[in-house]
């Protein structure tokens, strides 16, 4: 039986955008409390992961949120320079959440 | 006082049109207030620096119209914050002329009009450094140092609830609005009829983006806010939408590093213990939230400052040895304009798509670059022709770049255009910091006047 599936698969919403001029915010949203919780007890996002898959320092890492209301992981990173300064990929910073789509996610731990 | 209605139709106005199929649906429901919030830090520090808009004056027309012919049919206040993107002094005097323009245009009855400014002086900012208050950084930043803040354009202040009620007491039935809280346009009526702090503020937080809090996802379409001193509820006026829920939970960590706090001027909305029902298909009910006063007002400032006039160059790349040494191609013409205009004193940089030129550093596949790559070239420094030039070198020199072992020995990149092109000076964000104040409407001078048939007096 497979037990791997990937973050996309589970999640509604896969995002990221400004949070002031300084910070960009990534919210993985789910539409019910189980995919939500399999992907808590999975242990694929963490503090830890996400600086991997961003390959930032974790010093960087200014928040990160389990918010139990919106079914929702949210975390916030440091950009390097302030939003739109010449050089600056992505101003809006909303195309950053991409490696995030093809996080693989254990599922062995449904049910459990 | 039991219940009051205020509808948001358009998170960030000018920036894209509001639908209006379901603005006039919001309107035939009765609302106690029309209000939008039109600015955003978004947008890059550029307009507030140049003291530009980011939004077509068209498209800001046209809300402004809706809004206001709305409103003065219904005899309910018009609120905008953050005119004109930035909420500089000259786009709320920009806002304030469409406003008496529309009603001349209109042949609309008398009404008052008023209007605040958040422009702040950059010596009343040096003065509290010199002062020893200091100007704190948020989000990492180190305090305002004096070189910083001459480094500075322009300073905008977000203004809380407080110009927003003095106008309001003052009876203005339109107001404009300079940089301010998004919520604060909607919290300063919920307060100003006399609902609680905790659920004015929540009102509007989760109407301050209009349609984002309603799904599926479709912008610019209005929703429905309805206080009262219990509750807040929110409901989509689109046919298409439904506020839900996951919806109206899922706003609350909209665009902010964290879903449970909203730091205004004046306190902090607390949203931990809120508790979402869904009362009918359209319709989520919100209770349990906290406000807390700050002990001290501290007012948030944006600044700007310009490094310098700005070329935009592009190149392309398709030969898979010049991609996979794409660095040093790129070094190659660093190089040259080295030798042209030496260390300093002019900026390059390189976003190199088809690689990470969307993510920089953070991109996990950098070292898989696509079969073809789009180089972006801009080129900064102090006067227009340097900055010409200086993207020139960047981007041509790439066409020359020396690689041993090339084979295409005719140019290493190929050209859309053999020209670079003039874009908008480059400016940084200077400012993302507080300043206490003593009085919150320190820095936010107020104005009104009555406007018949576009003659204002």
């Amino acid at each position: 039986m497979n037990t791997r599936t990937t973050l996309a698969t589970l999640a509604k919403t896969i995002r990221s955008k400004n949070a002031g001029t300084d910070k960009i915010t990534f919210d993985i949203i789910f539409r019910e409390r189980e995919s939500y919780d399999l992907v808590r007890r999975s242990g694929a996002l963490t503090p830890e992961s996400v600086c991997r898959v961003l390959n930032v320092d974790p010093a960087r890492l200014t928040d990160f949120v389990e918010y139990d209301p919106g079914y929702a992981i949210k975390f916030t990173i440091l950009r390097v320079r302030p939003s739109g300064s010449a050089g600056d990929g992505d101003i809006f910073g909303a195309q950053q959440y991409a490696p995030f789509l093809d996080l693989e996610i254990d599922i062995s731990t449904a049910g459990a | 006082m039991s219940s009051m209605k205020v509808i948001s139709p358009n998170g960030h106005l000018g920036f894209a049109p509001l639908k209006n199929g379901s603005f006039q649906i919001g309107v035939a429901a009765g609302p106690d207030i029309i209000a939008a919030d039109a600015g955003s830090d978004d947008i890059g520090p550029g307009p507030l620096g140049s003291d530009t808009c980011a939004s077509p004056r068209a498209w800001q027309e046209h809300d402004l119209e809706l809004m206001l012919l709305a409103a003065r049919e219904k005899n309910v206040p018009m609120i905008i914050g953050s005119a004109g993107d930035t909420g500089s002094n000259s786009r709320v005097d920009m806002f304030v002329q469409i406003i008496r323009d529309l009603a001349a245009k209109h042949g609309l009855a008398p009404f008052r009009l008023g209007w605040f400014y958040s422009e702040v002086d950059p010596e009343r900012v040096r003065s509290s450094i010199r002062a020893g208050a200091a100007v704190q950084g948020l989000d990492a930043r180190p305090d305002l140092t004096e070189e910083e803040l001459d480094a500075t354009d322009r300073i905008v202040a977000m203004a809380g609830v407080h110009p927003f009620l003095k106008l309001l007491e003052a009876g203005c039935d339109v107001i404009i609005g300079g940089r301010s809280s998004d919520s604060a346009v909607f919290a300063a009526p919920a307060l100003h009829r006399g609902f609680p702090e905790a659920q004015a503020y929540y009102l509007g937080k989760v109407l301050e983006c209009a349609s984002f809090c309603a799904e599926p996802y479709g912008a610019k379409e209005t929703v429905l806010g309805e206080i009262t001193p219990d509750w807040v509820d929110v409901t989509a006026m689109s046919p298409e939408q439904r506020c839900t829920i996951a919806s109206v939970a899922g706003h609350a960590m909209y665009e902010r590093s964290n879903p449970f706090h909203e730091f205004v001027a004046g306190g902090m909305l607390d949203m931990t213990d809120c508790h979402y029902d869904q009362i009918s298909e359209k319709t989520t009910r919100v209770t349990g939230m906290k406000f807390v006063p700050a002990q001290e007002v501290r007012v948030k400032l944006e600044g700007s400052g310009k490094v310098g006039e700005r070329f935009v160059g592009m190149a392309g790349i398709r030969d898979p040895y010049t991609i996979a040494n794409v660095d040093a191609v790129i070094e190659w013409a660093r190089t040259q304009t080295r030798e042209r205009f030496g260390e300093t004193g002019w900026e390059l940089h390189y976003n190199v798509f088809g690689r990470n030129g969307v993510m920089g550093d953070m991109e996990p596949l950098k070292d898989k670059p696509g079969h073809e790559l789009c180089i972006v070239v801009q080129g900064v420094a102090p006067t227009v022709e340097m900055a010409e030039e200086v993207a020139m070198t960047g981007t041509r020199q790439l066409f020359y770049a020396r690689l041993p072992d090339v084979k295409g020995t005719a140019g290493g990149v190929s050209f859309v255009l053999d020209e670079v092109m003039q874009a908008s000076p480059a400016y940084r964000w200077t400012l993302n910091h507080t300043m206490a104040v003593r009085d919150p409407l320190e820095l936010f001078p107020t104005f009104s006047e009555t406007v018949s048939a576009g003659v204002s007096s």
